[in-house]
């Protein structure tokens, strides 16, 4: 898939996400949108996945160790195939099988239940460890937040990884900057995140989270890497795509209201004719 | 008494991993630096490949073993009962439980037996804290006998088990011809007609010799060993309860949320029947040999004894 129809699905995973969230009246619309392009590039390009057949054994897997930001995980899967992209507002309704969090019981395509910060990255690793007991080649993805990686068991696990020299394992690192209250650097600083993944022996690529050329490039090197697990330290904006989300903490955990929704769409409809 | 054999059921534990591992090939074993201590050990000399020590970083651990469990591994999670359901509470229940994934927890020197390293090692919460995670299966074996068919029952069982082993050596009783362990199946090993002395893990021993030591004074006491405190078996405390109409339980762990209150729950929703809970009562452990610390919280024979009398 090309640049642009990458740009083009982003978009459309992100008009999910907030329809999503606006039916919710609630979620994590902030870190869903900045995570939104990888969610597209990991979905429509980098993992052997089949939406056909959600637990085909040798799949590559995801772990959405951020698991409030499940809108951006579910409007993937839904964009993707897995399920109606209309069931999207759903989200959070009593009786939906779109869950406040991931859970792998209930959803398609959800690898793993997440959503108590710092333990989505041990099950990566868990099934990293097993394709390498196994002698498959299936490769292994988790999503963290910058603010999550204030977790200690984040670093329980990347010291296990690093020292087993998983190299089917990917982190990805969303630094957007900003956490419930305020500011990583303001609340307690988790900078800098490259030199303490190197430290714990991962072979660590910077890039800028929007970029797909940049994505698709860290993947590449990730992939050529032997012998070590690969960080990706994505730099992304909060909120991105929806004017009055972007850098701003306070739609962390906020659903837009029906106004705020309105224009919100015509954000993304902005972007999508600027595509077109 | 010397003639009887012994073994701590950690030993059991690290026997019972080796013997069903031909019979079980996915099944792998973890463990967080402990594996002289809990005897996973045993199974890492046996099969090398098999064993992934996490190093000291038990919510890793678990974490580690639900992803291999999404896997179609079945792993065994080991360490001592005050981290591998203390520290864990919540990784077991949002990692293992919530999705209701294929881990067990082998989790040894449960109770005040862990003797000499003091209250921080002594855990006397565990079955209170996993009982409450849904769908989980805890299991706390009295002898070698039933850990072992405990360690095989739990991987033939399909869901997440909490398993509770000790650390002190403890009689074997359940040697006898037709012994049979089935899951949420509770054993009566005495019949009785005056109170029921429902028992748990070591207790089962202390129990019969409670019961022992009542014969002589004229009681008629009918043991029950309830191995698996969740599931419960309702049917076999029902049955006994309305027989005897006394209870009294006895356990090595607190007597809030462990055996007791379990069995408390069954009698007082169907059975009102009065209980009399023996166990650690709510106050911390402490330094001291196991067999000291048995008989300064009354698990021992005599003490069982001593309590069954005067609440009779």
């Amino acid at each position: 898939m090309d640049n642009l129809e990458l740009k083009k699905k982003a978009n459309a995973v992100r008009k999910g996400i907030v329809t999503a969230v606006h039916g919710a009246k609630a979620g994590h619309p902030g870190g869903s949108l900045s995570a939104a392009d990888m969610f597209t590039f990991l979905y429509f390009e980098e993992m052997n996945i089949d939406p056909k057949d959600p637990k085909k054994p040798d799949r590559d897997r995801f772990v959405l160790s951020k698991g409030h930001t499940a809108p951006g995980l579910y409007s993937a899967l839904a964009n993707r195939g897995y399920f109606p992209v209309e069931d999207l507002p759903t989200l959070r309704h009593l009786g939906s099988y779109l869950q406040g969090h991931p859970c792998m019981q209930e959803t398609p395509g959800v690898d793993m239940s997440s959503g108590s910060l710092g333990q989505g990255i041990s099950a990566a690793v868990g099934m990293a460890l097993a394709a390498k007991l196994d002698n498959k080649d299936y490769r292994v993805y988790t999503l963290l937040g910058d603010g999550e990686i204030q977790e200690g068991q984040v670093w329980e696990a990347s010291m296990f990884a690093g020292a087993r020299g998983l190299d089917n394992l990917v982190v990805i690192v969303d630094n957007n900057g900003l956490q419930i209250d305020g500011k990583i650097e303001d609340v307690c600083s988790p900078y800098p995140i490259d030199k303490k993944f190197e430290a714990f022996n991962f072979h660590v690529i910077n890039i800028d989270g929007h970029d797909f050329d940049a994505i698709r490039a860290a993947f590449a090197e990730a992939k050529s890497t032997k012998g070590m697990p690969t960080a990706i330290i994505m730099k992304t904006v909060k909120g991105k795509g929806v004017s009055y989300m972007e850098n701003s903490a306070g739609w962390h955990g906020k659903a837009p209201n029906d106004e705020e929704y309105a224009v919100a769409m015509k954000d993304l409809e902005e972007i999508d004719k600027q595509l077109a | 008494m010397s003639d009887i054999k012994k073994i701590a059921t950690r030993e059991s534990y690290g026997n019972a991993l080796v013997e069903c591992a031909e019979d079980f090939p996915d099944l792998v074993v973890l463990d967080a630096d402990l594996a002289g201590a809990t005897k996973t050990g045993t199974f890492k000399k046996a099969y090398p490949d098999r064993h992934i020590d996490c190093g000291i970083a038990e919510c890793n651990m678990t974490g580690i073993a639900a992803g291999l469990a999404t896997c179609g591994k079945i792993p065994f999670i080991s360490s001592f009962a005050m981290f591998a359901a203390g520290r864990n509470f919540e990784q077991v229940r949002n990692s293992i439980g919530y999705p209701h994934l294929n881990v067990k927890i082998g989790a040894t020197h449960a109770g005040i037996t862990v003797g000499e390293d003091g209250a921080t090692h002594q855990c006397n919460e565990d079955i209170a804290l996993m009982r409450t995670i849904p769908g989980m299966t805890v299991i706390v074996p009295s002898d070698d006998v039933e850990a072992r068919a405990a360690v095989r029952a739990a991987l033939e069982y399909n869901g997440p088990v909490y398993l509770r082993f000790g650390r002190a050596a403890v009689p074997v009783i359940n040697d006898k011809p037709g012994y049979k362990f089935e899951i949420g199946k509770g054993v009566k090993l005495t019949e009785g007609t005056d109170v029921t002395i429902v028992a748990t893990g070591i207790c089962v021993d202390s129990a019969l010799n409670a019961a022992e030591l009542l014969k002589a004074d004229g009681i008629s006491a009918e043991v029950i060993n309830i191995h698996t405190i969740k599931p419960i078996d309702k049917d076999i405390i029902l049955e006994s309860a309305k027989k005897t109409g006394k209870v009294v339980t006895v356990e090595e762990h607190s007597v809030i949320g462990g055996l007791g209150s379990a069995v408390c729950d069954v009698l007082s929703e169907n059975l009102p029947t009065p209980v009399k809970k023996i166990g650690v009562q709510d106050v911390f452990g402490e330094s001291g040999s196991a067999g000291e610390l048995v008989k300064k919280f009354g698990l021992d024979g005599e003490s069982v004894y001593k309590a069954v009398k005067e609440f009779v």
